[in-house]
């Protein structure tokens, strides 16, 4: 392999990652633009996606990755695992909002913040004492396609994330952008009040903020298994604060920043492992959100959020 | 004598009945009655931290009345949620305007609107607003932040005619305009009126307020001093005193 080779191929890993680190950062940059709050529970709400992506192929009977599936057969398991991870991670989303921060809501300080760690640590325990704490085989049914490009090698399953996460960014942004709810939740984001002095019912548009974000996590969760074959109970620690540092990078709240964040931080770690070393990774990335938070602390795209009166 | 407008026909749209408001131990509205009747444009006057926004927050159900009631159409509405009370037909146009910045003008306009179900009507209320304030039609995809006052004041403005109100609720309407605008809005404030929407506004300037209203309230540290037709206040001294700016020789309170 040349080393032009070896860029693209990083290059190819880097949007992989890019994917997953974006479709996790928008979680983050939802809740925070409409509650103002970071929502800690996000790294394992995105871990219990990949077990019950992981539960729901098993259901079908896929094991490791004996089980090839072409056609009808491939697009409906896949769509299937898709589905019930996400709308299980809305539903717990919506769940740790409706039950645990909104009797929080206008409690000053980092209470719900604090409580959102707690949620985290409780989805943890939760999924180490029912499934345990190995490495799960991650069933991937997808047929072995590969291309070459050059030296490169691009793989289906990377067409597949790419396209499934273009998928999913195209449809959140038409929502906040030209639906009903989309509009509201903009206009909440840019002025609580106001927005509820348009009969915007705050409550609705907090909960859809979690639902989408979680939901997100949980389509995440399920293209990590995809990608690396592999579940396990620890996966979101390492992912979640990527993810966070790239909704910071490209500016918290900040929808299309956040999607750009998680590429360049994708990038990053692919490129800066293949050539500087794995080792350095996390020192490059959180050096970079440390750099971030000093030069332009409202991040790539973000504004400074204007003082609320 | 202050109450000679209301005819039997303008039943009483709002009321305050003896509301008082606190934020933790500061008392601010202080056993505060107000009576707005349909078709009027009412004005709120008084100095800084009088209680005049919290008069606003008050109707828009962002602040509740420790004691008293507040009627709208005869219906208590204090304890109805904000929303609920946009539905009832309350729109405000608020203390500086407060757009939302990074939406455009027609966005906005349908933030307006968001209570009313889209379909034809949407249209008709657009085509008002858009014949009320050429400018705004103009400027509909813009981002609302990067108008000018004026202009902002005026997507404010057609913003809450979008919800179609009964009554329209202005803080300030006047604040930070140029003279032109202050006068265009003023203009514009009266066209809404005749075409039977009735308003209740706070205003600092009190000299264009009073040349628009039919009545007014002056409120001084939480509490109704003076109320009156608008004609009767203007010949008030102490008003032309306090609040139209016009320097008395040889007082000395």
């Amino acid at each position: 392999m040349t080393s032009t080779d070896l860029l693209l191929q990083q290059v190819i890993n880097g949007l992989s990652l890019g994917a997953m680190y974006s479709l996790l950062a928008l979680g983050f940059t939802l809740v925070y633009g409409i509650a103002e709050l970071i929502n800690f529970a996000h790294f394992n709400v995105f871990m219990v996606g990949a077990m019950v992506a992981m539960l729901t192929l098993q259901g079908f009977g896929l094991v490791g990755q004996e089980t090839i599936l072409t056609g009808l057969p491939l697009v409906g398991t896949l769509l299937a695992g898709f589905a019930v991870a996400m709308l299980v991670c809305g539903g717990i989303g919506v769940g740790i909002e409706r039950v645990l921060l909104r009797p929080l809501r206008g409690v000053k300080g980092p209470a719900a913040m604090i409580t959102t760690i707690g949620v985290s640590y409780v989805l943890f325990n939760v999924v180490l004492l029912t499934l345990g704490s190995d490495a799960k085989n991650f069933p991937n049914p997808l047929p072995p396609i590969v291309w070459h490009i050059g030296g490169a090698v691009l793989r289906l399953r990377e067409v597949l994330i790419w396209v499934i996460a273009l998928a999913l960014m195209a449809g959140l942004t038409y929502f906040v952008q030209y639906t009903r709810l989309g509009k509201a939740m903009r206009a909440t984001a840019q002025d609580p009040e106001a927005a509820r002095m348009m009969g915007v019912e705050v409550d609705r548009v907090v909960m859809t903020a979690f639902f989408l974000g979680s939901a997100l996590a949980g389509a995440c969760g399920m293209i990590f298994g995809l990608y690396y074959n592999l579940a396990k109970v620890d996966i979101g620690f390492a992912a979640g604060l990527r993810a966070f540092t790239a909704a910071v990078l490209g500016g918290i709240g900040n929808v299309p920043g956040a999607m750009l964040g998680g590429v360049v931080i994708g990038l990053i770690e692919a490129v800066s492992g293949q050539t500087i070393g794995t080792a350095w990774t996390d020192v490059i990335i959180f050096g970079l959100l440390v750099l971030v938070l000093i030069v332009r602390p409202a991040g790539l795209m973000g504004r400074l959020a204007p003082n609320k009166s | 004598m202050s109450l000679d407008i209301l005819s039997p026909q303008n039943e009483p749209l709002l009321q305050f009945r003896d509301v008082n408001t606190h934020y933790g131990d500061l008392h601010v509205l202080k056993d505060v009655n107000y009576t707005i009747a349909a078709g009027e444009i009412v004005s709120l006057l008084g100095g800084n931290a009088c209680g005049k926004s919290t008069t606003m927050k008050t109707i828009m159900g962002v602040v509740r009345p420790t004691t008293g009631s507040v009627l709208f159409e005869g219906q208590p509405i204090e304890r109805l949620s904000t929303s609920a009370r946009v539905r009832r037909g309350i729109a405000p146009v608020l203390e500086a305007r407060r757009l939302f910045p990074r939406m455009t003008v027609f966005e906005n306009l349908e933030m307006g609107a968001y209570i009313q179900p889209r379909g034809a009507g949407f249209n008709e209320d657009l085509e008002r607003v858009y014949s009320l304030f050429p400018r705004v039609k103009e400027r509909r995809a813009q981002l609302a932040g990067t108008l000018s006052g004026g202009e902002q004041q005026m997507v404010a403005i057609g913003r809450a005619l979008m919800a179609r109100p009964r009554l329209i609720c202005m803080d300030e309407p006047s604040m930070g305009l140029s003279p032109l605008y202050v006068e265009q809005v003023f203009d514009i404030i009266q066209a809404i009126n005749r075409q039977g929407t009735t308003i209740f506004m706070v205003e600092q300037n009190a000299a264009m307020a009073l040349q628009i209203a039919h009545r007014a309230y002056v409120l001084q540290t939480g509490v109704v001093v003076l109320s009156g037709t608008a004609e009767e206040l203007r010949r008030n001294e102490d008003i032309r005193h306090a609040y139209l700016g016009e320097m008395q020789v040889g007082v000395a309170a």
